[in-house]
């Protein structure tokens, strides 16, 4: 629940270095020209002790540096003896779960780090220059210039109020580089040089206009403003669509290699590893486990968290899976033509807004089977989970649920129906109602039909301990978990009332890759035992090709294509099903290995 | 790997990081020293006084206070001012909680109610909290006041009946946004009827705002009480409360200002003590100002 006490657009402020001499670099006008912008790299200021100058090939270079945390953390130190070089030119790319300390490497190196965690030794070597304990000051005319960064949420990252053309002539202002007008005309070339369409219209958007894709692109056109020699780029494509994922990549190794930039890229997904690393460091819990060519790491890692980190990674399975009971076809879902259309605005007053969720979706689903229902954001995935439970109500169709049609039925009349339709939910920090006991959250919804409470008690300590966790999680409350427990207490109530079809919303999106192979073979060994069908709703096409039995693509509000995995992934029909696989990162899907991995 | 560590001993709300960020506030502790104070005082202080707040002694009529054993001198009767301040108190403090109470309750099932239904019910309701709040409430509170009968219970009905907006309105947008947790749609999901998750499953999650409003709402209450009772609508002579004192203490400012000055401070310290509590618990329960 805590929030973050910045808002990361107002880190990036202090990236881009909005010095308090702004107004004077106005009226002073006479900056160095754009073009000379090179010039300016490499003399910074020096620091006390140079006399550990780094190879004249290597741009940043981090050596046994470590970050306390204060008192009462989880543990001492964020990061703990991390060293490292990223060399000219290259992709570096320091992978590790939540909590292994990347993101805390990467403010260190930009001086951003808050001010209760410190540097507490170690060196960090910018172009041969310790940063460790440098001024502020001199940390500013850093940033931007010789280092930049771009940030995992490109909507926070930027200022709402100011037109994208301004925030990136800022960078220019801030460091006193240019005219007005010269810094305009490379506000232009740079939004070109990141592919936006429309450069001159564009300029005078606001961020709120664009699309996430669009946005990272300014976020990057910002960051190349002043020409750095090192962009540190932390989880740039996590919030991204996996299309939009593949552009982002293409676009930073395209600049990378055309200005011969050295590119720090932090992520938590192999797959982005495969496609863009030269150098991967891989890190567990604030160590650092493993480092070498991507090709060694990738192909032969040598210890055994990455052995373990790149086995759970999930891969596209060209295979169906084995049928539970093939004998058994009956349908218990039979969907037809439903439609949902969200309205906005009210129609009394201005226009309304009309946006198609879900329109026209039929489909039909065996007992005991697998729906994997795939989609990128705004596909209407989500809505069409939340029809079929009933949480929304529908405008057209039917959903005929073990012959019975419950689109139609009121929520008093649904209500006893509730049990055997039950839903595990995306975000396992706010699914779970922080006020209640895990007890009172898995026995509320039994006790509410008509189940004692001593029985409803014990069926709860049944499940938390078949779910994997320990019994003793009865009494506690739910921020006392993990992500990944959580999401295991998410089951549990779904599974209270041994329902007979369960709705994963993104259920393992908000995961650890190692959580989340454990949840996948958690709900694959719940499904086997207990017949359950399933509808797996997610935007990740290698976890649905794990679990799903048969995939249906979404694409703005409608079903473009339906089938066993093995036709969607090896052989897809629709031009759309075709873009989406191939921009999976790490995978060729024509030949996609066969991993011992798979459930 | 997944089994829960079995040594962490469970959480107790007074370890929680919200008390450890109220107990770094300290006016909001002198606050909370000053309150607890005054309601002892007010609780026990009657019985451990020499006089009663009736007793009436015309020999002794303005004593300045520390003469005698009348500490804080006395009234035109002659009554012990310590006596009264303290059955003021008992009065003037009852009827801000009381109020506050009631006001809470009003607000927070109208909040809640407006909130969590939404549609043309919540619309309804918070234009009924729109009326309410654009009629000049000091004014009701005296027309009210005039009209009916102004006993203690009546005063704190009126209070209450003209405070309880701004609760509503803080609920309701509270409310509103915990509506799409999805811990919210976790409850529907299990079947759960509206009213309960209206209040076992979003409520016990706004208490927070409630109760920062509630510590303002005291407050108000006792401010409202002073008012209306120093306009002589309020709790009637020989029952004191800390306005009616500050009424008959009115005609003797010059010659006898302890009459206005203690009744006045009384008040003052019970309102500032009350809103440095509420500037606590707000910043406590922000999770915005948690400095490491």
């Amino acid at each position: 629940m805590s929030q973050p006490p910045m808002k990361e657009w107002q880190v990036e402020r202090q990236i881009v270095d909005l010095s308090k001499e702004r107004g004077n670099a106005k009226s002073r006008g006479l900056g160095p020209q754009p073009h000379d912008l090179t010039s300016l790299k490499g003399d910074f200021p020096m620091a006390s002790d140079v006399q550990a100058a780094a190879p004249a090939d290597v741009a940043l270079s981090v050596r046994d540096l470590s970050v306390s945390l204060p008192e009462g953390m989880e543990r001492a130190y964020a990061v703990e003896d991390i060293s490292f070089d990223l060399k000219r030119g290259q992709i570096l790319c320091i992978i590790g779960e939540s909590g292994s300390g990347k993101s805390v490497t990467a403010n260190a190196i930009m001086g951003l780090l808050p001010k209760a965690i410190r540097v507490s030794s170690g060196a960090i070597q910018l172009n041969g220059t310790n940063i460790v304990g440098l001024s502020l000051d001199k940390l500013r005319s850093l940033r931007g210039r010789v280092v930049s960064m771009i940030f995992q949420d490109p909507l926070s990252a930027l200022n709402p109020l100011m037109t994208v053309g301004a925030q990136i002539e800022e960078v220019m202002a801030a460091h006193d580089v240019g005219t007005p007008k010269s810094r305009r005309s490379r506000a232009i070339d740079l939004l070109i040089e990141v592919g936006l369409p429309e450069p001159q219209l564009m300029y005078h958007q606001y961020p709120f206009r664009l699309s996430g894709g669009q946005r990272q692109r300014v976020m990057i056109a910002m960051a190349l403003a002043l020409e750095p020699a090192i962009l540190i780029a932390d989880e740039p494509t996590t919030a991204l669509d996996v299309t939009t994922q593949a552009q982002i990549l293409q676009l930073i190794r395209d600049i990378q290699r055309r200005k011969g930039m050295s590119v720090m890229f932090i992520t938590h997904d192999f797959g982005v590893v495969a496609e863009i690393a030269d150098y991967v460091v891989v890190m567990e819990k604030g160590h650092c486990v493993e480092q070498g060519s991507a090709e060694q790491v990738l192909k032969s890692p040598s210890h055994l968290y990455t052995r373990r980190l790149i086995a759970a990674v999930p891969h596209l399975t060209g295979k169906d899976r084995i049928a539970l009971r093939p004998a058994d076809r009956t349908s218990i879902l039979k969907v037809e033509c439903l439609a949902k259309t969200y309205r906005s605005g009210s129609s009394l007053f201005g226009r309304q807004r009309i946006v198609a969720a879900v329109n026209g979706v039929t489909f039909d689903l065996a007992s005991g089977r697998t729906l994997g229902v795939v989609g990128e954001s705004g596909s209407g995935k989500s809505s069409l989970g939340r029809l079929l439970i009933k949480l929304l109500d529908c405008d057209s169709g039917s959903i005929l649920f073990e012959g019975r049609d419950i689109a139609a039925l009121s929520e008093a009349e649904f209500r006893p129906l509730r049990p055997k339709i039950q839903m595990i939910f995306q975000d396992p920090f706010a699914s779970l109602n922080p006020r209640s006991t895990v007890g009172q959250i898995l026995t509320v919804g039994p006790v509410a039909h008509g189940m004692s409470c001593g029985e409803a008690a014990e069926r709860a300590r049944e499940l938390l301990s078949h779910v994997g966790l320990d019994s003793g999680a009865f009494d506690r409350y739910p921020h006392e978990f993990s992500g990944g427990q959580r999401q295991r207490i998410g089951i549990a109530r779904a599974l209270m009332f041994k329902p007979k079809l369960l709705i994963a919303d993104e259920a393992v999106s908000a995961l650890d890759v190692s959580i989340q192979a454990q949840i996948l073979k958690l709900l694959d060994q719940i499904q086997r035992e207990t017949g359950v069908s399933m509808i797996f709703i997610t935007h990740d096409l290698r976890v649905a090709s794990q679990i799903c039995d048969e995939i249906a693509v979404m694409h703005r509000g409608h079903i473009v294509e339906h089938g066993p995995p093995s036709q969607i992934f090896l052989d897809p029909k629709s031009t759309y099903t075709r873009e989406l696989v191939a921009a999976i990162p790490g995978e060729q899907p024509a030949n996609a290995p066969q991993h011992a991995a798979n459930p | 790997m997944t089994a829960i560590a079995a040594h962490l001993p469970p959480t107790r709300w007074w370890h929680s990081r919200a008390v450890y960020r109220f107990m770094r506030h300290h006016l909001a502790l002198v606050g909370i020293a000053m309150i607890t104070l005054l309601v002892l005082a007010c609780t026990i202080g009657p019985y451990a006084l020499p006089y009663d707040s009736l007793h009436i002694d015309l020999r002794a009529r303005f004593a300045p206070p520390l003469s005698g054993h009348h500490y804080f001198g006395t009234d035109p009767l002659g009554r012990d001012l310590a006596a009264r301040l303290l059955m003021a108190g008992r009065v003037s403090l009852l009827v801000g909680f009381s109020a506050m109470l009631l006001s809470t309750l009003i607000g927070t099932l109208v909040g809640v109610t407006a909130g969590y239904r939404g549609g043309w019910i919540g619309a309804a309701l918070m234009r009924v909290v729109d009326g309410f709040l654009s009629y000049p409430s000091i004014f009701l509170v005296l027309a009210l006041a005039a009209t009916l009968r102004p006993s203690p219970v009546m005063i704190t009905v009126i209070i209450a009946v003209t405070s309880w907006m701004e609760t509503a309105r803080i609920v309701e947008a509270e409310v509103r946004s915990l509506r799409e947790r999805e811990f919210v749609q976790a409850a529907r999901m299990v079947g759960l009827s509206r009213r309960h998750i209206m209040f076992r499953e979003v409520l016990p999650n706004a208490m927070g705002p409630i109760i920062v409003a509630a510590s303002l709402a005291v407050a108000r209450a006792i401010l409202l009480e002073a008012y209306i009772s120093f306009l002589g609508y309020g709790i009637q002579p020989p029952l004191p409360s800390w306005g009616n004192m500050l009424n008959g203490a009115q005609q003797y400012l010059a010659s006898a200002p302890w009459l206005a000055i203690i009744p006045g401070a009384a008040i003052t310290i019970a309102v500032t003590s009350f809103n440095f509590i509420g500037d606590g618990l707000r910043d406590a329960l922000d999770v915005r100002n948690d400095h490491f």
